[in-house]
């Protein structure tokens, strides 16, 4: 249920980002989500794509300094309170969130969100426990 | 002229003391020293072999990783019980150089400031205001001692505190203000924004050094103070503040060579060069117990000037440091070196750290900023962890450095190499 995710390490200046994007353009990569956590210096992008190992390496070739990191894919009703329900259910579980962030597209009639907890395991089992719909990462990649 | 006996002594008469005290520096530290002795023995050399003064030359150097070698005392060349004073100043690895003084040094040391502070016009009824740091470095009272000698009054105010420097300077009538040029351009400015009027004050001089500056910021101080800019140099290795300084003429530094003899060397050979030449300046120590040094390496680039001086002093000048032969910086008056950056990176787990010192001059203050190449070891892909490791960067280096540095993270490959070997050091003051 573990799906792999990209971080970059970005300085925050212009044309970076575009430079990445184009990088992974050129090696036919694509980007599935994506999401940046800047500070006034720098900046971490964080990317699901469809050939991680690839991009990964393709990246690390091009000269920027990035890391595989396991995150899950949940699927979030696209409705009212749909996200607060999963949140609920990790935060009683005492499993600590630390960033996520949604897909551009939807798996189904529902919302995708990307969450990195520090419990993968304990929150994977917890999750489908409670009947919430993770993707497997080969689902991921090629959606 | 606080000794003209020995400020203007002929020059055949000065030769003569010089070689009679080299003699005795030279038995000293073979006796006692024993760096010295090996290193003496190493160039089949005895203490007898020294027939002139040119055999100065056939001496072996001492450079600083010698310093380092013998951590903390062991160039020491008396008991640790005659040594009444110590000075440091920071290290390239984290451990400071270590200098020792006799109560006989302290008093040669307030003697020559003595001198220097009356080149400036100084002496009983002045009031002097030391701005220079108090403590392990040598500055602060270096100055201090050597103006009481002369009779003068002293504020021991060190540095810092930018409001009450300037409250003292005009409450207290100061007359002759000591500190880094940097600083007292700070100063200037700050009076002029506080409405202080330096120019039709009391003050008349500066004594100004611990940190490169140029004519322009000569011209600058001299203007907005209204005052006369002096050049003191020195080293903590050689004694600290004063080993020379400018006379009224302002056209070199007087060298105290009745307490040291200067040598310009091609830095590459280590062949002396002659009066006039641009090279490496080397100092003998010929008045000092504690801690004497052997034609020690200063890594600053100068030229010595024999030719008469308008004041009448007959001690050579030499001109204002032109830079150094080594890759150290000297930063709001403190020495700093690329490699004291990369042993915090080294400590902190890096292999093979690229890093940038890149050093700005706002307004009149240097600023360190330290270009760090994230490198997969270091990065998170966490914010949080990021700023903690710029955190702890940031405190490391400034205990290791002693001044404060902003941390920039940076991409791989951002900071310039060339042939494989990154660059170290962007300087962008212009003085
Ligand atoms: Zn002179």
């Amino acid at each position: 249920m573990k799906v792999q995710q990209i971080s970059v390490f970005l300085e925050n200046k212009s044309g970076r980002l575009a430079t990445l994007t184009d990088v992974l353009g050129k090696a036919g990569i694509n980007i599935r989500a994506l999401s940046i956590a800047d500070t006034s210096d720098f900046g971490i992008l964080r990317l699901i794509v469809n050939q991680p190992e690839e991009a990964f390496r393709i990246l690390k070739e091009a000269g920027f300094t990035a890391s595989l990191t396991d995150i899950i894919a949940v699927e979030v009703k696209d409705e009212p309170g749909g996200l607060a329900a999963i949140l609920k259910i990790l935060e009683s579980a005492g499993i600590n969130i630390e960033y996520l962030y949604a897909f551009l597209e939807k798996s189904s009639n529902d919302a995708l969100v990307v969450f990195r907890v520090e419990q993968i395991e304990d929150a994977i089992n917890l999750l489908t426990k409670n009947n919430v719909n993770l993707l497997k990462g080969a689902e991921v990649y090629k959606l | 002229m606080f000794n003209p006996e020995i400020e203007t002594m002929p020059r055949e008469q000065l030769r003569q003391l010089q070689f009679e005290r080299l003699k005795k520096t030279v038995e000293l530290v073979y006796e006692n020293v024993p760096f010295y002795k090996q290193t003496f023995k190493e160039k089949g050399l005895q203490p007898g072999d020294l027939k002139s003064l040119d055999d100065l030359k056939l001496l072996p150097f001492t450079v600083k990783q010698d310093l380092r070698d013998n951590y903390p005392f062991a160039l020491f060349a008396v008991p640790m019980s005659e040594v009444v004073r110590v000075h440091a100043s920071s290290g390239t690895t984290g451990k400071p150089t270590v200098v020792g003084y006799t109560q006989n040094d302290i008093d040669i040391w307030a003697e020559l400031i003595a001198r220097c502070v009356a080149m400036a016009g100084g002496g009983k009824g002045d009031v002097i205001q030391v701005a220079y740091g108090y403590g392990l470095f040598t500055g602060g009272l270096g100055l201090h001692y050597g103006a009481e000698r002369l009779g003068a009054t002293v504020i021991p105010i060190s540095g810092g505190n930018t409001r009450r420097q300037l409250m003292l300077m005009k409450d207290f009538g100061t007359t002759i203000l000591c500190c880094t040029p940097s600083y007292a351009l700070f100063l200037g400015e700050e009076a002029a924004e506080e409405g202080i009027d330096l120019i039709n004050g009391q003050i008349k001089a500066g004594i100004f050094g611990a940190e490169p500056w140029s004519e322009n910021m000569r011209k600058e101080l001299e203007k907005v103070m209204g005052i006369k800019a002096y050049n003191i140099y020195g080293l903590s290795e050689i004694m600290g503040p004063g080993v020379s300084m400018e006379c009224e003429c302002q056209c070199g530094m007087h060298i105290m060579e009745d307490c040291f003899i200067p040598e310009i060397i091609d830095p590459e050979t280590g062949e002396t060069l002659p009066y006039g030449s641009k090279g490496e300046l080397v100092f003998t120590t010929i008045a000092k117990e504690a801690f004497p040094l052997i034609r020690y390496r200063t890594r600053d680039i100068s030229v010595l000037r024999e030719e008469k001086c308008g004041c009448g002093r007959t001690f050579v000048r030499m001109e204002r440091v032109m830079g150094r032969t080594d890759d150290m910086l000297i930063i709001r008056g403190v020495n700093v070196f690329p490699s004291q950056i990369e042993s915090v990176l080294l400590e902190i787990g890096e292999t093979e750290p690229h890093y940038l010192l890149v050093v700005d001059r706002q307004g009149n203050l240097d600023n360190l900023e330290v270009w760090v190449e994230v490198s997969e070891k270091m990065f998170s892909d966490e914010v949080r962890k990021l700023e903690e490791l710029e955190k702890k960067l940031r405190h490391e280096i400034a205990s290791v450095l002693g001044i404060s540095a902003k941390i920039k993270l940076v991409e791989p490959k951002t900071i310039p190499r060339s042939e494989g070997k990154a660059k170290r050091v962007i300087d962008k003051r212009e003085l």
